[in-house]
């Protein structure tokens, strides 16, 4: 291994940039929680096949645990921090709330953040199609049918 | 530190007078909605150190070498932990003094006895190093071979299964019973091993201050954790502090302290800074506990009108082969179905895995597929519905032990999901029915129950002079709505609207709420903070009714009720004073009151106390592909008092789709050459994911308990997953005309 072992990177997120400098290995998920303290993002299975770490890369989902950190400087980065304004909640984030579309909460960041892109792909207009365009999320306590229901609620105030 | 969840949230849906029964939203959804409720694992105290488990690559042998050198070389690492240097621990990790207590590896030798035991510890900088050192230990075996499958080794009658229950039962003259019998069935049906997979691996983020413990990880029992801990270390419980506001799911794998869990705590002793330990997901298929796997055996024996003469149902399970639990699954058949003679009993073998352990619905969700397929084919033996199979063999008394049960409103269940899903015009022969696009189409349904458990809690209860109240107790919410539910019962126990009382919870230096399992929780922790409200309100009414200058002056004790912050005479509501009223005159800036939660010993001597429902499932079955899609689930359910319906919703839904899962998705799959599980991952160890998932209907159906605890609470935590697993099997032998023997069920089977 060479002396330097780590390089600059600047990362955009939720408006804030962030200069820090890692070890190319460092994924974009845990550069989030263990060096910036955004821990909203979860660690479900480290493997890209839970969906518990999706954030936004320009505006598309992306598992930040399939992300090296390079890989996003200079990119737009957005996390489950970065969604309600002002204190006010995001509508998606709002829907969940009111459709009870989660239990320990755990998978609930990522959730949202896939409904949130769901909702501004256009895969949102039928609960079958949000079920097929959620499916990658998983959630263990099983708040599926309330999950469909908060994006139908959050697509059909997008819509109206 | 201390979370409080009151006067600062803005519930959705605030409202005068009762609290229980309320659909309020979760009190800690705002949290949990911005990424801002803390989990374990988010933890990051000053300092901190990064713990990753080595874990053993063969099910059973010894750990020969490992490379500590190479590890401790690479940048960032900063120690090794093996069996060499660990620091020493007050008790064998080894002992068991209650079946509440895993045997647990924490490195005291270099014995390997099952697939992902911890073989050692790296401790370094960044969670990359100490991940990198872990793959650079390089491990060497002596290996030796594994034994695998319900038929991996000599069968024995374990000493007791579940948590003592005893391991064969019987009433009445099985063998005369089926002699009589005008029909007979005989049936076998396997089931998989499971992992509980909670989103949240297990995680521990632990401080040492001298013999001072502080420690963030999640807990289904945090007093039992604090024990536990504090006994393996030496210490007081008291210096022993855990915070768990918030379990990233559970369903009993975190209701037990497991070694990883203690690995963390000697990883900060060793290196005398805090550390994070967190299992990668792989890791989770081995020290944490599963649903051990069994082979059911039942027989049941029908007279000519289709009631039940003899009911046998029996067990092969596994454990591990160095402790013991049994899942004890042939005790379902205790508690449902009408016989004269009922015998129960179970076997195991011990293998080559970590120990079995609690699994949402332990024994009742295994043994209801079995016996819910069973009666499935009993009705068919018989040429009868399932419905009015069920219907004819109705327990009016708890089968088993004569008692009446405490209530029991499953016929209203029955009726009321079969109503919501049609049932009426289901055709009694299989594959009978096909949609429009010609795929085969089945109704199928089952019966759930589970006990209405209580286990023991505390709470302690304030009134503040400025009117509010606080309440107190070290509930655990992995998700059921703690935060909420328990509110709700402190604001009608103390007489207060829900925004004027501070809830705390989740934390160790609280009074133990006991465990959050069983689903006993709401029941038992939900009766200690009840008493504890009527605790601080009858001090407040001796204050009162005590005191000439109060309009409540000689009312007593018995003759005043509290209710939105003031005391009313009960034989005049015109009179009363606020909660402020009275402790200003008394001079007395709070009051407090504390209060317990047990079950009745008299009446669980006199009554049977469960709660029932019924599960009617669709499925669709591709007749060429025999591809299975679950498309609708109605259930109902009767399962006492409902402190918030919305949450208890969501429960229901919860445990159907993990009925579905058991039905059709859930198995960890073992190498017979090596041992190992082949799908420790959730790629391959299937869920059921978004689309998976049907339309669910679940109702709550009306029942008054006035038995069970004083709130009439049961439980519903578990029960959606009994009931629903057998409904989705006899819809697919609706759909098909396949018995299915051995689950989750697959396409060869339905193709054979």
């Amino acid at each position: 291994m060479t002396s330097k072992t780590t390089i600059p990177v600047h990362l955009d997120i939720n408006g804030q940039r962030h200069t820090l400098e890692l070890e190319p290995r460092v994924t974009l998920l845990d550069a989030l929680r263990d060096r910036l303290g955004l821990t909203g993002t979860k660690k479900g299975c480290d493997h890209g096949q839970c969906g518990a770490c999706t954030v936004h890369v320009d505006g598309e989902r992306v598992l930040a645990c399939l992300t090296l950190a390079a890989q996003a400087a200079g990119r737009t980065i957005t996390t489950i921090e970065g969604l309600a304004r002002e204190g006010e909640l995001h509508p998606v984030q709002a829907a969940f709330l009111e459709q009870d579309a989660f239990q320990c909460g755990y998978c609930t960041p990522g959730q949202i953040m896939s409904a949130v892109a769901c909702i501004r792909e256009g895969h949102a207009g039928s609960d079958e199609e949000i079920r097929e365009y959620m499916a990658g999320n998983l959630c263990r306590c099983g708040a599926y049918p309330h999950i469909v229901a908060a994006v139908r609620q959050a697509a059909l105030e997008a819509a109206s | 530190m201390m979370l409080e969840l009151g006067l600062n949230q803005q519930p959705a849906h605030t409202r005068q007078g009762s609290s229980i029964g309320q659909p309020l939203t979760r009190r800690d959804g705002f949290l949990k909605v911005t990424g801002t409720a803390r989990y374990a694992a988010d933890n990051h105290p000053p300092g901190m150190l990064y713990a990753v488990l080595a874990v053993s690559s063969i099910a059973r042998g010894r750990v020969v070498s490992l490379d500590i050198e190479a590890a401790k070389a690479h940048s960032g690492v900063v120690e090794v932990m093996t069996p060499l240097n660990r620091p020493a621990l007050a008790v064998d990790p080894d002992a068991k003094d209650h079946p509440f207590m895993f045997r647990l590896d924490l490195l005291q030798n270099d014995g390997v006895r099952y697939p992902n035991q911890s073989i050692a510890v790296v401790i370094a900088e960044t969670l990359e190093a100490a991940t990198e050192g872990a793959a650079l230990l390089s491990p060497r075996y002596e290996t030796l071979p594994a034994r695998v499958g319900l038929d991996g080794g000599k069968s024995f009658v374990p000493r007791g299964v579940g948590v003592g229950n005893p391991a064969v039962q019987e009433k009445g003259d099985v063998e005369a019973g089926l002699e009589s019998a005008r029909t007979r069935i005989e049936a076998a049906y396997e089931t998989p091993a499971q992992y509980h997979n909670a989103m949240e691996p297990h995680a521990i983020v632990a401080a040492w201050d001298g013999d001072q413990l502080s420690i963030d990880t999640p807990s289904q029992g945090l007093a039992m954790a604090q024990g536990r801990i504090a006994g393996l270390f030496g210490i007081a419980p008291r210096n022993v502090h855990i915070r768990s506001p918030f379990l990233g799911g559970g369903f009993g794998s975190k209701g037990m302290i497991s070694g990883p869990q203690v690995l963390g705590i000697l990883a900060a002793r060793l290196v005398g800074r805090p550390v994070k330990l967190v299992l990668r997901r792989e890791q989770m298929y081995g020290p944490v506990g599963h649903r051990a796997p069994a082979r059911q055996t039942l027989r049941m024996g029908m007279d000519g009108e289709g009631r039940l003469t003899a009911l046998s149902h029996h067990a092969r399970t596994t454990s591990s082969t160095f402790d013991d639990f049994f899942e004890p699954a042939a005790d379902a058949s205790h508690t449902l179905y009408a016989s004269p003679a009922i015998a129960t009993s179970h076997d195991a073998v011990r293998l080559d895995t970590g120990t079995p352990l609690f699994m949402r619905a332990p024994g009742e969700a295994t043994g209801s597929i079995a016996l819910e397929s069973a009666i499935d084919e009993a009705a068919h033996a018989c040429g009868m519905d399932p419905l009015e199979f069920r219907l004819r063999n109705y327990a009016e008394v708890e089968p088993m032990t004569g008692k009446p049960f405490s209530s029991k409103a499953l016929r209203e269940c029955y009726e009321q999901a079969a109503e919501a899903f049609g049932w009426a015009s289901r055709p009694l022969q299989p594959r009978r029915m096909r949609d429009a696009d010609g795929f085969l189409t089945g109704w199928g349904m089952g019966t759930a129950t589970f006990p209405a458990l209580m286990f023991q809690a505390e709470a302690r209860a304030v009134l503040r002079a400025d009117g509010s109240g606080l309440m107190e107790t070290g509930a655990q919410d992995m998700g059921q709505g703690a935060w909420t539910a328990f509110a709700q019962i402190a604001a009608d126990g103390l007489g207060l609207d829900i925004d004027q009382v501070d809830f705390r919870a989740g934390s160790s230096d609280l009074p133990n709420a006991g465990i959050a399992g069983g689903s006993g929780h709401t029941a038992t922790a939900g009766m200690a903070i009840h008493n504890a409200g009527a605790a601080v309100i009858a001090r407040l009414a001796d204050l009162a009714t005590g005191n000439e200058a109060s309009p409540l002056f000689g009312a007593g004790n018995e003759g005043v009720l509290a209710r939105g912050g003031r005391l009313y005479r009960r034989d005049d509501e015109s009179r009363g004073e606020s909660y402020s009223e009275i402790l200003a005159r008394a001079g007395l800036a709070e009051i407090e009151g504390h209060g317990k939660g047990a079950p009745d010993p008299a009446s669980q001597e006199t009554y049977a106390k469960h709660a029932h429902g019924a599960v009617f499932a669709e499925v669709k079955v591709d007749p060429d592909l025999g591809q299975i899609r679950v498309t609708r689930l109605v259930g109902a359910f009767a399962a006492g008092r409902v402190i918030n319906p919305r949450l208890v919703r969501s429960q229901y839904y919860g445990g159907m789709i993990w009925g579905v899962s058991f039905a059709l998705h859930e198995e960890a799959v073992t190498d017979r050459r090596s041992g190992r599980i082949q799908n420790a991952n959730l790629a391959e160890y299937h869920v059921p994911v978004n689309a998976d998932v049907p339309s669910v209907e679940a109702l709550l159906v009306h029942e008054d308990d006035p038995h069970v605890n004083a709130l009439g609470i049961k439980g519903v935590g578990e029960i959606g997953i009994t009931g629903t697993a057998g409904a989705v099997a006899n819809a697919v032998w609706h759909a098909t005309g396949v018995r299915p023997r051995r689950f989750p069920i697959r396409i060869e089977d339905l193709l054979g």
